[in-house]
């Protein structure tokens, strides 16, 4: 129901008094109504910005945040408001449409940020009034084009993140589509390219007149008919390269079918097939006509370049997309030509030894003066005709100059994108490293604390660094959770130099005797796996010396793979850049469950109920990963037998 | 030829309509939201008082607006405790745990109804969530491949960089063991009353599950 219609309502119940004569059967009674506060003010606070509203205000949209019991979750019994930490500016336009019921977009914030609180306080993106809709459309497409176009950007140059297991078929497909991922692929497209050119240009030199061998009169023969051969032979040439080439594509594509329904393909087959059909065609008199205007196909050799070229591409694409604009001019200039032309082939038709013998005639005429051409070989002399044929040039500009600048703009705006894309692309990995670089700051927090000490005893608390004792809640935590890993799989966490060290002990190891290996096992890495696992650290020494390195290797590469998948941070997920942990909030939730991730970020410490915190750094986490731990691996958990040997 | 051109600008635009409204639809469907149940009934539905309600929801809500966790945003959210290694096969048999109705995502419901369990419940209710857990398809019985799932989708956890260097074979060794405590009849298959005595009877199992009473 509209807002304001719930302040008519004891107008309507009370004029429901002129139904009583009239009413045949008692009327049902009244609904009992609490004891109704409902002038109650209530306090809104965000982010320290109070806002007060009646509460019937928030009432009238009972499907949002605000006006349903929802809002009870951020009820704060201490200070008697409700506490949100959002924005307060924006926190005004939401408050704004309960007041009046009309949704207004703010011109200056981002319409992303927009977005997400109207997604907060359960407000549909319809509501947003008329006086500002249209903006707010057209500002969300432009941002979703974006993103678009950075998600397709990041899917087409997947370059080096190649599954290691790839067929030669993917390979192949992706050495041709990204020629720039290896050398031989940079290779193939520039021989491929070079051939194209040479194909052409033979193809043009073929018919240059060269003076014949001396012979009286000197006989001009153009190229091709002199040296047949020199030129069949490199034809020949470039077309088998041409078809292998189609042939491996054919071969490396993933979906056949599109490849060969595909422009490029198209442009392939036509540009080889001529040569084929000349081979087979016998040379007779009656056919070799027909050859001839075949040859003419083979300048569409020229077309494969835009495998090479970008910006033919973009002038293909954009003629493409203003075909509507193309097809605008056509008509339009073909309407002009045939009234111009039926007028001056009229004009014209009493003069002698005329020019304009028919219309289709006049048409030659009409098209050379409408496109400023005039070439001069036909031109009116009657006075009418004149006047006329002034007028044709005139709207002969006009209706060129017009659709044009709507296809320049087109490809204006298709190029800029196309650089934009390309930049962002450039700068999306450097961005990505960085991100990377500042993620690993909490990887390597873990593995510090490890280096100082912090999983010795806490008895020996006064040899603690600094660094160990003055850790966070947040962290302690999660370094618990980290370490209960630890404890589950009877694996620690390392750096890549511990790890490749590791890695070259046991390489080394496997290709020394036999002997000296299960040895130097057990003294070495061994050591570590008889404290922590004593029933299967035996098994472990002998399968050690047993497995090769190139076993090793194939699960590391297979590790490696699982871990070189790094994920993008998530543009929902508010806390993915900012889980580092001195950056976050002090409080008394663990980290363990995704519970404490959520929590984690957003709760003020002021807020946190209980003060009950064990302060010992065991404390919290999810029961679930205890459980794995001590049902899968009962030895690692004797904390006395866990003397972690320092790395 | 004025009018041939009005009417053509005017054909343009109408065709360039439909396509953009098809986006926007798009857009505006996904906008699904879900509102929890009242504070009192959760509140006598679990084992958490309101202001502990009150502080879950916020982060909850924080992350997902919308009301709903799909498996996509707990993935997410689960791997950013796990830089080291690859979270994500963990977090979706943990998603499939958490979702009890297998509907796809996971509500404030039934979010706070498996930490309840997991946090305030008793050992028999812990034990058998964490049984729910590893019997991936929900058959009651945990056999041996489902098993190597999850171990190994623990290792995956562990990432790349561990001392001592993985092996292929770790994590069969690992189920392994597990087997040998858990399946009394050696039928190859464990079902919950076998875990619970297994478990029961395990000292460190009883004494980790009270390790993580205080979460909040």
């Amino acid at each position: 129901m509209a807002a304001g219609v719930a302040t008519w309502l004891p107008f309507a119940r009370a004029a429901a008094v002129g139904w009583l004569p009239l009413a045949q059967q008692p009327l049902p009674p009244a609904p009992g109504v609490k004891a109704s506060r409902g002038d109650e003010v209530l306090v809104v606070n965000v982010s320290g910005r109070r806002f007060e509203t009646w509460k019937n205000t928030l009432d009238r949209y009972p499907d949002t945040l605000l006006g349903s019991s929802e809002k009870e979750f951020f009820y704060d019994a201490d200070s008697g408001e409700y506490f949100f930490d959002r924005d307060p500016d924006m926190f005004r336009h939401v408050l704004n449409f309960y007041r009046t019921g009309r949704l207004h977009c703010p011109r200056q914030e981002c319409i992303q940020a927009f977005d997400e609180e109207l997604a907060f306080y359960g407000l549909v993106p319809e509501l947003v009034g008329d006086c500002c809709l249209e903006e707010y459309r057209d500002r969300k497409k432009e941002n979703a084009e974006r993103l678009a176009e950075d998600e397709e950007a990041e899917q087409a140059g997947d370059g080096p993140a190649l599954p290691a297991g790839s067929s030669l078929r993917q390979r192949l497909w992706r050495a041709f589509e990204n020629p720039h991922t290896s050398t031989a692929a940079l290779v193939f497209y520039y021989v491929t390219g070079f051939f194209i050119a040479v194909s052409v240009i033979a193809n043009v030199v073929e018919t240059i007149p060269c003076r014949g061998p001396a012979r009286r009169p000197p006989r001009e023969q153009p190229c091709g008919d002199r040296f047949p051969l020199a030129f069949f032979c490199m034809d020949t040439a470039c077309v088998l390269i041409f078809t292998g080439e189609y042939l491996l594509r054919l071969f490396a594509a993933p979906s056949r079918c599109r490849f060969l329904r595909s422009v490029m393909s198209l442009i392939d087959v036509v540009a080889i097939l001529p040569y084929y059909i000349g081979l087979f065609v016998p040379k007779n008199e009656d056919v070799s006509g027909a050859f001839v205007t075949l040859r003419v196909f083979r300048v569409f050799r020229i077309f494969k370049f835009s495998r090479h070229s970008q910006g033919l591409r973009i002038l293909g694409y954009t003629l493409k997309s203003c075909a509507s604009e193309l097809g605008f001019l056509l008509f339009s200039l073909t309407m002009a030509i045939i009234i111009f032309a039926t007028v001056m082939f009229y004009a014209e038709k009493g003069t002698n030894k005329t020019n304009f013998t028919s219309i289709p005639a006049a048409f030659w005429y009409t098209i050379v003066t409408m496109t400023t051409l005039g070439y001069g070989d036909m031109v009116p002399s009657t006075i009418a005709g004149k006047i006329f044929g002034s007028i044709c040039s005139l709207s002969g500009v006009l209706v060129i100059a017009l659709p044009v600048p709507v296809i320049v703009s087109n490809f204006s705006r298709i190029y800029h994108q196309n650089q934009r894309a390309d930049k962002r692309r450039a700068q999306q990995k450097v961005r990505l490293a960085r991100i990377r670089l500042a993620k690993s700051g909490t990887t390597n927090a873990f593995l510090q604390y490890k280096q100082n000490g912090g999983l010795e005893d806490s008895s020996s608390g006064e040899e603690q660094a600094l660094c160990v004792r003055n850790r966070s809640a947040f962290e302690q935590q999660h370094h618990h959770l980290l370490h209960c890993l630890e404890k589950t799989t009877c694996h620690e966490f390392t750096d890549e130099l511990t790890f490749s060290e590791a890695l070259g002990a046991v390489s080394l190891g496997g290709r020394t005797s036999r002997s000296t290996s299960v040895s130097s096992q057990a003294v070495g890495p061994g050591s570590l796996l008889s404290s922590c696992c004593p029933r299967r650290a035996k098994r472990r020494a002998i399968r050690l010396a047993n497995s090769t390195a190139s076993v090793s290797r194939g699960s590391m590469q297979e590790l490696d793979t699982l871990a070189g998948l790094r994920r993008s941070p998530a543009p929902q997920s508010r806390s993915s850049l900012n889980a580092k942990p001195h950056d976050s909030l002090d409080l008394n939730c663990d980290s363990r469950d995704f519970v404490a991730a959520i929590i984690s970020i957003p709760t003020p410490p002021a807020n946190t109920p209980d003060e009950s915190q064990p302060s010992s750094p065991g404390g919290g986490g999810g029961a679930s990963s205890t459980l794995r731990n001590s049902s899968l691996g009962t030895p690692c958990l004797l904390p006395e037998t866990v003397k972690i040997s320092s790395l | 030829m004025g009018a041939v051109m009005g009417t053509f600008s005017s054909l343009q635009t109408k065709q360039r309509r439909p396509s953009k409204d098809k986006i926007e639809d798009e857009l505006e469907m996904t906008m699904v939201c879900h509102r929890p149940e009242g504070l009192e009934q959760l509140e006598a539905q679990t084992n958490f008082t309101k202001r502990e309600l009150q502080v879950l929801y916020r982060g909850f809500k924080n992350e997902c607006p919308s009301g709903v966790v799909n498996e996509e945003t707990f993935k997410q959210i689960y791997a950013q405790f796990f830089p080291h290694g690859d979270a994500s096969m963990y977090a979706h048999y943990l998603f499939h745990a958490f979702d009890i109705t297998q509907t796809g995502s996971v509500k404030f419901e039934d979010f706070v109804t498996a930490l309840s369990i997991l946090l305030r419940g008793t050992v028999h209710e812990k034990l058998r969530w964490t049984f729910n857990l590893y019997d991936i398809n929900k058959d009651g019985y945990i056999n041996k491949e489902e098993m190597m799932d999850i171990v190994k989708a623990i290792y995956d956890m562990m990432g790349k960089y561990t001392y001592p260097v993985l092996k292929e074979d770790t994590p069969r060794q690992h189920v392994d063991v597990f087997f040998q405590k858990m399946d009394k009849n050696k039928d190859g298959i464990v079902t919950l009353d076998e875990f619970l005595e297994s478990c029961q009877e395990d000292d460190n199992i009883m004494r980790s599950l009270q390790l993580f009473q205080n979460v909040m």
